[in-house]
């Protein structure tokens, strides 16, 4: 009788699955709990007290809330169509001409604030904004819109270089051969070709400004809450399950924009 | 004053890269086409073909020498400013707008208005017969009708030469012959010029009025397809085009002395010493071993195919030369393997290449 040897594979090693599920549970299992409690009755986050939309009404009268809900979003959005312009045109600079020296070089530098800590960045910003403020006497959202723009441009650059590089040229080509004069061609064919990328690149953008902590803390002044330092800023007090509905919005809405940038990245001409 | 040629390219050179890694695409190219002609550059890849009708579509600005259309010099002009589109390799429809917006864009970036925009669309959807079409996006055509939506765009805005880029090397052969008689009609009704660079000899013979045969980015040489068959410049343009037999011999009087020592009558045009003979397969007839001038040979081989059988044969020296006979009734002319024959090439149809 023969039997033939089976091949090593990395998923038939014995426990493969349990630590699978593990990872799986230690990763959902908190969210999981944190939403179940934002529809808690009671007022403990911990102390289950049955089934109520009682928090989500108590977050959504809160005139803090709505002043940190609106913040965010004025930023997200501002910041995403900033950083997606800047992303757009970074890409097109990086990808639709001839190799040039020092290219690998500025890959690195649009991708930068993927990798200097988060912390440094927002003390550097803490203090050039700083000094500007000291000398203009400005002090409005223009500080964390900027700010954002800026860490933002990375997560909006990625998409719209990965769809310019798998565009086939000869669209443009094509284009310029049928009397398209160079803006023509960007603005019939480049850019629609293109724009599955650019809303991919807006919508991460815009969950990660959404999401923002570190910088944002840094960087706002008094009264400049978003719903995240907001959030934090409750914790440091007492804790109600009002944290939990509002963290399930805007798990929610990450969830949903997370959605549409994955389905808008694998769309295919 | 000349005649003005629809195309005409000047001692056009195009070199990519610099120093030691410099690419010679074109060689000092000189070339006219004139107006209403269809005119096929043929060559394998790499010889240079399409990258002439790149500089004449403007993709490409040649190195040095100069590319003319309608006599105007337009070497520096970029390709939207040029009366001449064309037909890509890939298509390179857009993906993003309908069957009649491709057809249209020329028109819509020229400027036209939209009344005319929709009529010429109306009659070019017609003209390649795809009228039911129109609102459909590109990607829901099968690929011949995809090439006929690319065609109908690049002839919407009237060029004054229509460029093709290998526009049939993507379709099966059977509709590959479809859309050759389609791109004749097509040439023929609309009286453009056509610049068309293929690598298939049989698509050059068949469609074009006159052919230029490229080598490593020189011209090889110009004429008709039958000049181009019937009496190739040189060794390279006679392989290339078509099968040939390739004979060495050397001049003796008015006729050549062959390897085998069999003599062949050739015009020879004041050529001595060695040369060599290209005689097509069809100009060859078999003939009993007795026969006048027969150079005696024997059969080792044959392949069927169809229409027509090709019979190898060594003539006493061993030279090999290939005969195509056209298949008549069964039987009557099979010749067996190893049976000895006569040869008899028509004289005319014997070319004589030099060396």
């Amino acid at each position: 009788m023969t039997e033939r040897r089976k091949r090593f594979a990395i998923e038939t090693l014995p426990g493969f699955t349990a630590i699978a599920i593990a990872a799986f549970v230690m990763l959902y299992l908190p969210i999981v709990t944190l939403v179940a409690y934002s529809f808690n009755g009671g007022s403990s986050v911990a102390v289950w007290g049955g089934f109520s939309l009682h928090w989500y009404e108590v977050a959504s009268q809160n005139a803090a809330v709505q002043g940190a809900a609106a913040r965010s979003f004025i930023i997200a959005a501002s910041a995403a169509a900033i950083a997606t312009t800047a992303a757009t045109m970074a890409a097109l600079g990086t990808t639709r001409r001839g190799k040039f020296t020092g290219q690998t070089f500025i890959y690195l530098m649009i991708n930068q604030p993927l990798m200097v800590p988060e912390i440094v960045t927002a003390v550097a910003l803490l203090i050039f904004f700083a000094s500007i403020k000291v000398a203009t006497g400005y002090s409005g959202l223009g500080y964390l819109i900027l700010a954002h723009s800026a860490f933002c441009i990375p997560f909006a650059y990625l998409p719209i270089r990965a769809r310019l590089e798998g565009m086939d040229g000869a669209m443009e080509i094509a284009a310029a051969d049928l009397y398209a004069n160079p803006w023509q061609v960007f603005r019939r064919v480049t850019l629609p070709l293109l724009m599955p990328g650019v809303a991919a690149g807006a919508m991460l953008a815009f969950v990660i400004s959404l999401d923002d902590v570190v910088i944002t803390e840094f960087v706002k002044s008094a009264g400049q809450d978003t719903l995240p330092t907001y959030m934090l800023g409750q914790l440091r007090r007492a804790v109600t399950p009002e944290v939990n509905a509002i963290s399930t919005a805007l798990l929610g809405m990450t969830v949903i924009l997370l959605t549409a940038f994955f389905l808008l990245s694998k769309k295919r001409d | 004053m000349g005649e003005t040629f629809a195309v005409e390219a000047r001692d056009a050179v195009k070199v990519y890269g610099t120093g030691v890694n410099a690419i010679t695409a074109l060689d000092h190219v000189s070339v006219t086409v004139s107006r209403g002609e269809f005119f096929t550059l043929l060559g394998p890849s790499g010889c240079g073909k399409t990258t002439l009708l790149r500089c004449i579509a403007g993709f490409e600005t040649p190195t040095s020498g100069a590319i003319l259309l309608s006599g105007q010099d337009i070497t520096e002009e970029p390709p939207y400013r040029r009366p001449v589109n064309t037909v890509f390799q890939s298509y390179a429809l857009f993906p993003h707008l309908t069957v009649a917006r491709n057809i249209g864009f020329g028109l819509e970036m020229m400027g036209k208005p939209k009344a005319e925009i929709a009529e010429t669309v109306a009659r070019m959807l017609a003209l390649v017969r795809l009228e039911e079409f129109a609102a459909r996006l590109p990607q829901q055509l099968s690929g011949g009708q995809q090439q006929r939506v690319a065609l109908a765009r690049a002839l919407a805005p009237k060029p004054q030469v229509l460029l093709l880029d290998e526009p049939l090397s993507a379709l099966d052969l059977k509709l590959r012959k479809e859309m050759q008689g389609e791109l004749k009609r097509l040439q023929l009704e609309t009286g453009i010029t056509f610049v068309f660079v293929t690598h298939d000899q049989e698509e050059a013979l068949t469609m074009s009025d006159r052919i230029g045969v490229m080598r490593a980015g020189k011209l090889q040489q110009v004429g008709t397809p039958r000049d181009i068959y019937d009496r190739p410049a040189n060794r390279y343009v006679a392989d290339f085009i078509g099968e040939t037999n390739f004979l060495t011999g050397v001049v003796e009087g008015g006729a050549v002395r062959l390897g085998s020592g069999d003599l062949v009558r050739a015009a020879l045009g004041g050529q001595t010493g060695t040369v060599t003979l290209a005689v097509r397969p069809e100009q060859i007839r078999v003939v009993a071993t007795n026969a006048p001038g027969a150079i005696p040979a024997r059969i080792t081989g044959k392949v069927y195919f169809g229409t027509d059988t090709h019979y190898h044969f060594a003539l006493v020296d061993g030279t090999e030369v290939v005969a195509r006979l056209q298949s008549r009734a069964q039987g009557e002319d099979d010749l067996p393997k190893g049976v000895e024959v006569g040869l008899q090439f028509e004289d005319s149809s014997v070319q004589v290449l030099g060396p």
